[in-house]
């Protein structure tokens, strides 16, 4: 029963927030700028458009009456038209979210891979030349740009060696020798599905430099947050009991305290997907990766406002659900949560 | 890096800025941190002194000297307009550092208030501007800058305000955290008892505690909104070309780093050691007032 009130109120919440990331999105779209208008029709604008365009969105009308309408057309999923493909922009992200989760849930991966255990062995090996690697590895992981992380990889890995592919989903000329079937739009998972060996091993050789170039952000968080816990929880009393029973070293840390330790470490993997949300948009960019990100940054350069306006509000979305999906894990995970 | 660090007022108020500076000088990676910062500072301050080919590094092209490596005329090798890129990372320098400062600081001078207001007085003010403050945390910091930036037009004005607007939300939330804890302590309620102003006792009494946690808070954020200006001028919201900047460089010489490497990856690497710096600091202080690791 308490679970239920917990996951009902927390819905409550995460959909007062919604309509706050709305109205603040509203706000930046419609009152930020000096002509909205004029950003809405692109660089071209002329005296008649801006006029039209004023009507169309109602800009001559006062500002309850215009999120009136914006939220109406929100509800609907329609976020305007792109201005540089004249497409609508719900159906332009849309087409995009795969090729940007694949990235994402690659970097995430390999982030909570080598993030949890480097937090949990440099706590059980405080002070130790581990913990040190371990400190060096997440200052570093957290100080180093996306955009520059990427481009020495670059050139390591494809000008020097000659180990990876510079940048793209798959080999361009795969898509004539082996013609993938779209089914969900992971490449990885179409190719697997449909047994595409040949293009699952290119796009697999594909992912990992942008995969790791998003997870050396969160490899950091994710490390240090693991430790900081894990040494808070191996303080507390009944794991001085538990070792004062005999119980064996890595039984405790294993299976005592990294259960408790759990708890903090999820809400900094929350966290970080708003890191590498962001990171994304440089990493695509980067890797020529036809996702979210790289829509956006042509948004930004082609100065198409309205598809601007669009990803803040989907990403912030995105961002608001993610948060509660951590939340309802917790909950799930650690049951003192939902007393609270 | 924009996790929170936990509140302990009264902790933190014995912990003088001897015992700070005694952990610093301890910590060899802070120490370097430090010793960074400096030198980047001085840097700064003695661009014009300190700069081979000080005009260039303002944007004077000369395309004799186009795409030119390393060498010992220009150590760090020259971009597509002929310009030296080690004057140019001299000259970045001075945007690189002041204009994240200034971010910080006003997102600190608009933050901290408003959360000390809510902190210390309670009830459905609090709620208010807390519940504002979430709204502003529900978007990736970088995503709503982004929008935000390009709401207002380019330019490095335009980008830091940007900045501002994403980040005060932090420091509202550790002074409201530190306030709440003063609220009931003995010096408030006896200002409050001869009649002491609100506004008074939030900036004289209240504002001055929250100063310690929210310094470290500050240096923490120091390295990351470094980056975050850096990304805003790698996707071209910031800066505007020809003045120097080592975001919108690496942007630059990123269709060249097959053959001429050298024009991304020096002002990469500039970004990479401030902010390096900085979290080297801000992990340290961090340390000291954590009481999670404070033994």
């Amino acid at each position: 029963m308490q679970k239920l009130e917990f996951l009902l109120r927390r819905l409550g919440t995460s959909i007062f927030v919604l309509i706050g990331v709305s109205v603040i999105t509203f706000f930046i779209a419609r009152v930020v700028p000096a002509n909205p208008a004029a950003l809405y029709i692109g660089p071209k604008a002329r005296a008649e458009d801006i006029e039209r365009v004023t009507k169309q969105l109602g800009l001559d009308k006062p500002l309850p009456v215009q999120y009136a309408v914006y939220m109406q057309e929100l509800l609907r999923g329609d976020l305007g038209n792109s201005i540089s493909t004249k497409r609508p922009i719900t159906e332009e992200l849309m087409g995009r979210i795969p090729v940007t989760l694949e990235l994402l849930f690659s970097g995430m991966f390999i982030a909570v891979l080598l993030g949890v255990p480097f937090g949990v062995l440099s706590a059980r090996w405080q002070g130790k030349p581990f913990d040190w690697m371990v400190r060096i590895i997440s200052i570093v992981g957290v100080s180093m740009p996306a955009f520059f992380l990427g481009l020495i990889f670059q050139i390591v890995f494809f000008r020097n060696l000659d180990l990876l592919p510079l940048a793209g989903r798959v080999d361009s000329d795969l898509r004539f020798s082996d013609p993938l079937t779209e089914l969900t739009g992971f490449i990885l998972l179409d190719s697997f599905l449909t047994s595409n060996w040949v293009t699952l091993k290119d796009a697999f050789l594909h992912l990992i430099l942008p995969a790791l170039t998003l997870a050396a952000y969160p490899i950091g968080l994710i490390a240090r947050m693991t430790r900081a816990a894990m040494l808070e929880v191996l303080e507390q009393d009944y794991i001085r009991t538990a070792r004062a029973y005999g119980i064996r070293q890595y039984f405790v840390i294993y299976f005592y305290a990294l259960k408790n330790a759990i708890s903090p470490t999820l809400t900094v993997i929350g966290l970080t997907f708003a890191f590498a949300l962001t990171g994304t948009f440089f990493v695509e960019i980067l890797f020529n990766w036809p996702g979210l990100g790289l829509f956006t940054v042509r948004s930004l350069l082609n100065l198409d406002y309205p598809a601007i306006m669009g990803m803040t509000l989907f990403g912030a979305t995105g961002y608001v659900l993610i948060n509660l999906m951590v939340d309802l894990l917790q909950a799930w995970v650690d049951p003192r949560i939902s007393l609270r | 890096m924009t996790v929170p660090i936990p509140l302990t007022s009264e902790k933190n108020n014995t912990r003088t800025a001897r015992h700070v500076l005694s952990v610093i000088l301890r910590d060899p990676l802070s120490m370097i941190g430090t010793l960074i910062i400096i030198l980047v500072l001085f840097m700064a301050i003695f661009a014009d002194q300190v700069a081979p080919y000080p005009e260039e590094g303002k944007g004077k092209t000369n395309a004799p000297n186009t795409l030119m490596a390393p060498s010992a005329d220009h150590w760090f090798g020259t971009d597509k307009l002929g310009r030296d890129i080690l004057s140019r990372i001299i000259m970045g320098s001075r945007s690189a550092l002041i204009v994240p400062i200034g971010v910080v600081l006003f997102a600190v001078l608009l933050g901290a208030p408003l959360g000390a207001l809510a902190g210390y007085k309670g009830g459905w003010l609090d709620e208010v501007i807390m519940r504002i403050t979430d709204l502003f945390l529900a978007f990736p910091s970088l995503l709503l800058a982004m929008a935000i930036a390009s709401a207002l037009g380019r330019g490095l004005d335009k980008a830091a305000i940007a900045l501002v607007i994403s980040w005060w939300p932090w420091y509202t939330r550790i002074a409201r955290g530190v306030a709440v804890g003063l609220r009931e302590r003995y010096f408030v309620e006896a200002a409050q008892a001869i009649g002491v102003r609100d506004a008074v006792i939030i900036f004289r009494h209240i504002l001055p505690n929250t100063l310690s946690p929210i310094l470290v808070q500050a240096t923490v954020d120091m390295g990351t909104v470094i980056l975050a200006m850096g990304g805003l001028a790698f996707l071209g919201l910031g800066t505007q070309p020809p003045a120097p900047d080592w975001g919108l460089m690496v942007s630059d010489g990123r269709t060249y780093i097959l053959e001429q490497w050298w024009i991304a990856t020096f002002p990469g690497m500039a970004i990479f050691i401030v902010v390096l710096a900085f979290n080297l600091l801000g992990d340290t202080l961090r340390d000291i007032f954590d009481p999670r690791q404070y033994k």
